[in-house]
């Protein structure tokens, strides 16, 4: 065939079961240059966790955690800061496919090879969890180096922070599929930074005024947050699977909305 | 300086479009931090230590004044740092103005003028809402808020004199993350630098952001020395023109045709 | 190359082409965008066979909806209507099966802007499932071809246009496809890179691998393709070899007369006899002739027009387009 002009290849090209992965390479293809900004993620949620545990902790002191625990400060908004550096890891991950899809053709050409918007959907969910899921890692990491950490149940607290890390990684392609440009990313942006603030993440909710508190329950990083409190202090109940439930559904539902949007924009 | 006055209204133009968005993340942005922290976080300081247990005031009209630094500096870093390296190579805007008869200098001037009619806008806005949150007691407090502008421009000038060398723009996300953030945290607007360990107390006082977030809260609070003040403001001072003769280099090596 | 070689060429071509199977196979094609009031019918049933080995062309204007009959035929935008067969296959069940049998070069070149030249044919090779050693050998092959090499590590927004074409075209070879679809592959670039691109184009063609080529330069289309379909507004206007084509709607050469003060209707009724047919554009009369030098003398006869310049070639496939749709193709 092509022989003539180039050495044949063999016929391999044949579409391959999860060919998301390949979305994954491409990531860490890119990233391999900007080790820096991997590293980052990382730094940010240490740098509020030391500026809370050196400073703020002191002030506060203890305060009450799930199931009427007393907790050290630094105790009770570690777990939150676990939650929320997951969906911030997600948040930005959608700030990157948000470029692929508006700015760049990226997935016009990927589309033009076997893999399928189904394959992209979870080759760039796949990726920000393993980027999440490192982050998680190493904090949880220094929190148990920290003493932080006082129960062992703590050690599900890492697939709890993924499956956190995989609702928002969903909600954001959700997100990102529905909105028509950079104007809307803004708000976006705007919803995930109450949602940081008010989660319970770093004071307990029955100091919030009543209807704030109610809002709070209905946002998935709450839930989040709530489950991962519940694990790393030891404070197990039922309750916890209301949350986990909440998480899976609301990820689930987001991943499919993600898929069915992206193919009625993508195969026009 | 009125020579640059062209580039700063293109820049105005250019953001003139945006601004109601600009001006609610300007909004929501403080309330939401003050709220979060002030009144959630501070009542539990305020049970803790008691109502006038953080430097003689409670927890908001402690971080009230801290987070108007921050928001400053913040705010320089947003707006000379991103929009440096768009204006470079994304949008052409410094390209374009350097063909017509602005100089370099003029090019620098007009983008910095702008950011500080950016931060004295958002300053005036922060300083506002942190009112109606009952922060501030004093009338003295009228004085912090250009304080925080000079805070923002000590970093806004010599962030754009960084920026303006960059060739990748992903330096600007791990400055961001490695030397804004941790800045912001651990320069006493969160709390007493004297809770720093040792070494990294002094490390805080060499921060302008300290300086800012000193010389605000004592103005704020109505407590300023005018010695301690005018110790503050020179230092900032230093910065910002440091930083501004520091881009005009850099902006004329980059910029050079 | 003399016409005698080009003449065998092309009878060879024919025969071998009878039993060739057909690679694209559009009956009734349509492709409309929108609902309602907003529906705009871009490809308007269009019957269309492609075979194997054969370099097809599709020349027409801008929103002709060539465009839009590529991405049905590469399987990334559905069909509206009619039947589609590519590879022998059903797109709307088999599209990753036929996709990994051909190459795209789309419109708009879509780079990854963030990678380097030979990290985006690596990756693109990943894509279709191919080892990562493959993928290396193929990238550094390609890059050869296209003579990138000495570009391979730089980052992709630091390349010229012609280069970007040119490292399309390579990604779209990284699968060693059996058909590649070319969405006018060297519009916007200068002739020296266009010629470039052809080049390489012709050397593919020769090595068996299928081409389907749009276009709006008769040029092109004429250097390329063994048989094209003239699109306009989502029809197909003829087909044909581009020679058949020439032959069946034109004369074999035309005159060119350009008035100088630029007024081109009076001189048409005084030039009308002169031919077998006339056209009449803004800046100029075309006459259609069969000898061209004879009409061209008698133009110059008529001392009482004011020519600019009178001038003979032979006809082209825009002269066809011309007479099938009265417009011209690049205005
Ligand atoms: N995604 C789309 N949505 C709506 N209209 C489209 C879309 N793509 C193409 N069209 C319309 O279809 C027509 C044909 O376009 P196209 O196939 O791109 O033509 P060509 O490639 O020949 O220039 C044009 O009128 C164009 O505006
Ligand atoms: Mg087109």
């Amino acid at each position: 065939m092509i022989g003539r002009v180039l050495p044949p290849l063999p016929r391999t090209a044949r579409p391959t079961l999860g060919a998301g992965r390949h979305l994954v390479e491409r990531n860490a293809l890119f990233f391999r240059g900007h080790v820096l900004v991997i590293l980052g993620g990382f730094f940010e949620a240490l740098f509020y966790l030391l500026s809370i545990g050196i400073g703020v902790s002191d002030l506060v002191g203890d305060v009450e955690g799930p199931g009427g625990k007393t907790l050290e400060y630094t105790e009770f908004v570690a777990p939150a800061m676990l939650a929320a550096s997951a969906m911030n890891g997600a948040v930005m991950e959608s700030f990157n496919i948000m470029a692929k899809l508006h700015l760049s053709k990226a997935y016009e050409a990927v589309l033009a090879t076997p893999i399928t918007i189904r394959d992209i959907a979870v080759g760039e969910i796949t990726w920000s969890l393993m980027r999440g899921g490192a982050y998680s890692a190493a904090f949880l990491a220094v929190m148990a180096s920290l003493g932080l950490v006082s129960s062992w149940w703590a050690v599900l607290a890492l697939p709890a922070a993924l499956l956190v890390g995989f609702t928002f990684a969903a909600l954001g392609l959700a997100a990102v599929s529905v909105i028509r440009g950079w104007q809307d990313f803004e708000w976006v942006m705007t919803a995930v930074l109450p949602m940081f603030l008010f989660s319970g993440t770093f004071a307990p909710l029955s100091t919030y005024p009543d209807p704030v508190a109610w809002l709070a329950r209905a946002m998935p990083l709450y839930h989040g947050v709530s489950l991962l409190r519940g694990l790393t202090t030891g404070a197990v109940s039922g309750v916890l699977l209301v949350h986990l439930l909440y998480l899976v559904l609301l990820g689930v539902a987001a991943f499919w909305v993600a898929t069915r949007r992206l193919e009625a924009n993508l195969l026009t | 300086m009125r020579t640059a006055l062209p580039a700063m209204e293109y820049w105005l133009l250019r953001n003139r479009r945006y601004w109601r968005t600009q001006l609610s993340a300007m909004t929501v942005g403080p309330v939401l931090y003050l709220a979060a922290l002030g009144l959630g976080v501070g009542s539990l300081v305020d049970d803790n230590v008691g109502a006038d247990g953080v430097q003689g005031v409670d927890y908001l009209a402690f971080i009230a004044p801290g987070l108007l630094a921050v928001t400053a500096m913040q705010q320089g870093f947003e707006e000379s740092s991103w929009p440096v390296i768009g204006a470079l190579r994304w949008w052409g805007s410094y390209p374009a103005q350097q063909v017509t008869s602005l100089r370099t200098r003029d090019v620098l001037t007009g983008h910095l003028l702008y950011v500080t009619v950016k931060l004295t806008a958002a300053v005036t806005v922060f300083t506002a809402i942190a009112a109606l949150f009952g922060a501030f007691d004093s009338a003295w407090v009228l004085a912090a808020a250009p304080a925080s502008v000079l805070c923002g421009v000590a970093h806004a000038a010599p962030i754009a004199a960084f920026s303006i060398t960059r060739r990748v723009e992903m330096s600007i996300a791990a400055f961001y993350r490695f030397v804004i953030l941790p800045t912001s945290l651990f320069s006493g607007a969160f709390f007493p630098i004297s809770q720093l360990p040792a070494g990294l107390e002094q490390v805080a006082y060499v921060t302008p952001l300290w300086h800012g977030v000193d010389l605000c809260r004592d103005l704020a609070l109505g407590e300023a020395t005018f010695a301690a003040s005018l110790g503050h403001v020179a230092y900032l001072a230093l910065w910002a023109v440091g930083g501004y003769l520091l881009a005009l280099r850099l902006y004329a090596r980059r910029l050079a045709p | 190359m003399s016409a005698t070689r080009d003449e065998a060429s092309t009878q060879e071509g024919s025969t071998a082409l009878g039993a060739a199977p057909a690679l694209v196979s559009a009956r009734g094609l349509v492709k409309a965008f929108g609902e309602g009031d907003k529906r705009r019918v871009a490809v308007d049933g269009i019957d269309v066979e492609v075979l194997e080995g054969e370099a097809f062309g599709f020349l027409g204007p801008n929103g002709a909806g060539k465009s839009s009959t590529m991405r049905m035929i590469g399987c990334t935008s559905p069909a509206t209507g009619g039947t589609l067969r590519v590879l022998g296959l059903d797109p709307a069940t088999d599209g990753p099966a036929i996709r990994a049998g051909l190459g795209v070069v789309p419109q708009e070149d879509s780079l990854d802007g963030e990678l380097t030249v030979r990290d985006n044919l690596v990756i693109y090779g990943r894509y279709f499932g191919l080892p990562w050693k493959a993928c290396r050998s193929r990238a550094d092959e390609l890059l050869e071809f296209v003579q990138l090499s000495d570009r391979s590590d730089s980052r992709v927004d630091t390349l010229s246009g012609g280069m970007k074409r040119r490292l399309t075209i390579a990604r779209a070879l990284v699968n060693n496809p059996r058909m590649v679809l070319l969405d006018e592959p060297t519009t916007g670039l200068d002739p020296q890179a266009r010629h470039v691109v052809w080049e390489r184009l012709f050397q593919l063609k020769r090595s068996g691998v299928t081409l389907i080529l749009t276009t709006h330069y008769m040029d092109e289309a004429e250097q390329l393709c063994d048989r094209l379909v003239v699109m306009d507004a989502g029809r197909i206007a003829a087909g044909g070899s581009p020679r058949e084509l020439i032959a069946a709607h034109c004369t074999r050469e035309v005159v060119e007369a350009r008035p100088a003060d630029g007024e081109t209707a009076r001189p048409a009724e005084v030039l009308a006899s002169l031919a077998e047919r006339i056209e009449v554009l803004p800046d100029r009369i075309l006459l259609y002739t069969d000898s061209g030098d004879d009409t061209a003398a008698a133009v110059t006869h008529h001392h009482e027009l004011d020519l600019a310049s009178v001038l003979v070639r032979r006809a082209s496939l825009e002269d066809v387009f011309l007479r099938l749709t009265g417009r011209t193709l690049v205005d």
